[in-house]
C-alpha cells in the first residue's frame, strides 16, 4: 500500500475552508492520465462518483403512526401494493418490486407492471397522497382491527429508503441467442443477439473507482436520491473475492452495498423513480453518489480508472442464464459498449444502455458542487467491507 | 424539384374507408409508398400509416387529393410524444426503435427523439420504464 498523503480529517478541514480540490470521476481520468498518480494524489482531495440505474433490491421502511384505538397491523397495503408487516405495531416495509395486488402480472405476456412498490415510493416523494390500508387480528393491548386512510410522506412518522443491495460492482451484458424475444430484467432482448443490454455507469460507477472498497464501508456518508444516505454494510450477494484484471477491476458482478437514507430529508423524486420493466416486473431507479477520498497514490490510481480499463461479461439470457450455466460469450470493455456496437462470436451486436450515463454524471457533478459549498463532509468508515 | 420522404397517419371515416382512394395517388401523382400499418375497425373506421416518397409538389398535391376525399392526415411525429420531464435517458427504447428515431446522443448521453424518422410502431411506448413515450395510436408488438 502507498504512503498516506492525507487523512479524511485533513480533507474535511480543507472542505470547511473552501480549499479542497474536488473532481468528478470523469475529470479524474484525464488528470491521472496527464499528470500521473503521484501528482494527482497531491492535488486532488475527493473524487465524486455517481450512478442512476434500476436497483431492484430497494425499498422503504416506514412507520405510519397510531390512531387510537391503537393497532398491531398484520397486513398493510399502500395504494394496494402489499407491504411486509411482520414487525412491531405500525412498522412495515415496502419492497420496490412488489406489484399492486390486482396486477395481472405475466398472465398476458409480456406484462406491463404499471404500478408497484417503486411507484409508491416515487409518489410519496412527489408529495402525493397514497391510500394506506391495514388489517389486524386484534389483541388486548392493540384492539384496532382496521385502518383505511390517505397518507402523505409528511404524515408518515418515519420513512427511510432501506436498500439491501445497491451499486453492483460490474454487471452482466445481456444477449439472447434464442429464437424468440426474451423479456428480462435487463430489458427486452431480441432473438439472434440483435441487441446487447448493459448496465453500470462505467468510469463513473462508485465501486469501479474504489475496487477493493478501501474507503467505502459501514458509516460512509453518501448522496442518495438527492438527499443524504449512508452505507450500512455489504449488500446481499456481495462477493468479497472476485476474479480481477491487472488493475483490480472485477471481471464479473461482485461487490454490493446496503444503503439507507431519510426520505423526509431532501430526497428528490427525480432521483428515485418507480419503473416498469416489460414482462419482468416493477423496480426502482435509484441515484447514488459516493465521494472517494484520495488518501494516497493508490486511491488516485484507482479513481483514474477509465471506460477502457473496465471489462464486462456478456451472457446469454436466452438460455444459459436461466439454466444457471456460467458461460461468458465475450468480455468487451465499457468503452466498446459505449461505442454502440460490440463483437460477440464474430457477430456485430448493437449495444443498449440501461443505466443513464447522463444522469449518473449529473449526480457526480451535484455531489461535487455540494462538497465545494461545504455542505457535505466526508466520514470515516467504521467497519470495512471485505473485498480482496 | 426536390424528392422528399414523409411519414403520415391517415384516418378514414366509415364513409371513406370503403373507397380505394389511396391507390389513386400512385396513378395520379407518380408516388411510391410503403404501407407501415393499415387497419379497419368493426365500425369501419380506418387508419393507415404511409411512408411516402416522391417529388415535393406531387406529395403535397396527393395530400390535397386525399383531404378532398375525406381522409384526415396527421404527420406521424404528432402522434407520438416524448415527455422530456419524465425521460430518465436510460436508453432502453433505443433497442427496439428500428428506424432509429430514438437514439442516444453519444456526446451528451441523452436520449433524443426525431419525429421525422418515427414510423409510429409504438414499441417505445410499451417498453419505456417510466412511460415517457405517449401515443394516440395502438401499440405494436416486437
Amino acid at each position: 500500500m502507498a504512503q498516506p498523503t492525507k487523512t479524511i480529517a485533513e480533507i474535511n478541514q480543507r472542505i470547511k475552508k473552501g480549499k479542497a480540490v474536488i473532481l468528478t470521476a470523469e475529470e479524474m481520468v484525464d488528470l491521472v492520465r496527464s499528470k500521473g498518480k503521484t501528482a494527482a494524489a497531491k492535488e486532488v482531495d475527493v473524487v465524486t462518483t455517481g450512478t442512476f440505474s434500476p436497483m431492484c433490491s430497494s425499498g422503504m421502511l416506514f412507520n405510519f403512526g397510531q390512531e387510537p384505538p391503537v393497532m398491531k397491523a398484520s397486513q398493510v397495503w399502500l395504494n394496494d401494493v402489499p407491504c411486509y408487516a411482520g414487525l412491531a405495531a405500525v412498522d412495515a416495509y415496502l419492497g420496490c418490486t412488489e406489484p399492486r395486488s390486482d396486477d395481472p402480472l405475466n398472465k398476458v405476456h409480456p406484462g406491463r407492471f404499471t404500478y408497484g412498490g417503486g411507484h409508491v415510493i416515487e409518489d410519496l416523494l412527489r408529495g402525493k397522497a397514497v391510500r394506506l390500508k391495514a388489517l389486524a387480528y386484534g389483541t388486548d393491548c392493540y384492539p384496532r382491527r382496521e385502518l383505511d386512510k390517505s397518507v402523505t410522506l409528511a404524515d408518515l412518522k418515519y420513512a427511510q429508503l432501506l436498500n439491501p443491495r445497491n451499486c453492483y460492482q460490474s454487471y452482466n451484458v445481456a444477449v439472447n441467442t434464442g429464437s424468440a424475444v426474451a423479456y428480462t430484467y435487463m430489458g427486452p432482448l431480441k432473438p439472434g443477439m440483435r441487441n446487447a443490454n448493459y448496465a453500470t455507469a462505467g468510469q463513473l460507477s462508485p465501486l469501479f473507482n474504489d475496487p477493493y472498497l478501501r474507503t467505502i464501508g459501514l458509516g460512509t456518508k453518501i448522496w442518495l436520491g438527492g438527499g443524504t444516505g449512508w452505507v450500512i454494510g455489504a449488500g446481499t450477494q456481495h462477493n468479497p473475492k472476485p476474479a480481477r484484471n491487472e488493475r483490480g477491476i472485477p471481471l464479473t458482478a461482485s461487490g454490493t452495498l446496503m444503503l439507507k437514507g431519510d426520505m423526509k430529508a431532501g430526497m428528490d423524486p427525480k432521483w428515485v423513480r418507480g419503473v416498469s420493466i416489460l414482462g419482468y416486473g416493477c423496480s426502482l431507479s435509484v441515484g447514488v453518489g459516493i465521494p472517494i477520498p484520495i488518501l494516497d497514490e493508490d486511491m488516485a490510481f484507482f479513481t483514474g480508472v477509465s471506460d477502457a480499463d473496465i471489462t464486462m461479461p456478456v451472457r446469454d439470457y436466452g438460455h444459459d442464464y436461466q439454466a444457471g450455466i456460467n458461460n461468458v460469450l465475450a468480455q468487451p470493455t465499457f468503452e466498446e459498449l459505449k461505442s454502440g456496437e460490440i463483437k460477440v462470436n464474430e457477430q456485430t451486436v448493437r449495444t443498449v444502455p440501461l443505466t443513464s450515463y447522463a444522469l449518473s454524471l449529473e449526480i457526480a457533478q451535484l455531489l461535487k458542487a455540494k462538497i465545494e459549498r461545504g455542505e457535505f463532509l466526508l466520514t470515516e468508515a467504521q467497519e470495512r467491507i471485505v473485498s480482496e | 424539384m426536390n424528392e422528399i420522404r414523409k411519414i403520415v397517419h391517415l384516418s378514414f371515416s366509415p364513409e371513406t374507408s370503403g373507397k380505394p382512394v389511396v391507390c389513386n395517388i400512385i396513378k395520379l401523382y407518380d408516388l411510391c409508398f410503403n404501407i407501415l400499418k393499415a387497419h379497419i375497425t368493426p365500425r369501419e373506421v380506418g387508419e393507415m400509416i404511409l411512408e411516402i416518397n416522391g417529388l415535393e409538389k406531387a406529395v403535397s398535391d396527393a395530400m390535397d387529393y386525399l383531404k378532398e376525399h375525406g381522409v384526415k392526415i396527421t404527420p406521424v411525429g404528432q402522434k407520438i410524444r416524448k415527455d422530456e420531464a419524465s425521460c430518465m435517458h436510460c436508453g432502453v427504447c433505443t433497442a427496439l426503435c428500428r428506424p432509429r428515431a430514438l437514439s442516444v446522443d453519444r456526446a451528451t448521453w441523452k436520449v433524443t427523439f426525431d419525429p421525422e424518422k418515427c414510423v409510429a410502431c409504438g414499441l417505445c411506448v410499451k417498453v419505456c420504464p417510466v412511460k415517457a413515450m405517449e401515443t394516440q395510436l395502438e401499440n405494436g408488438t416486437i
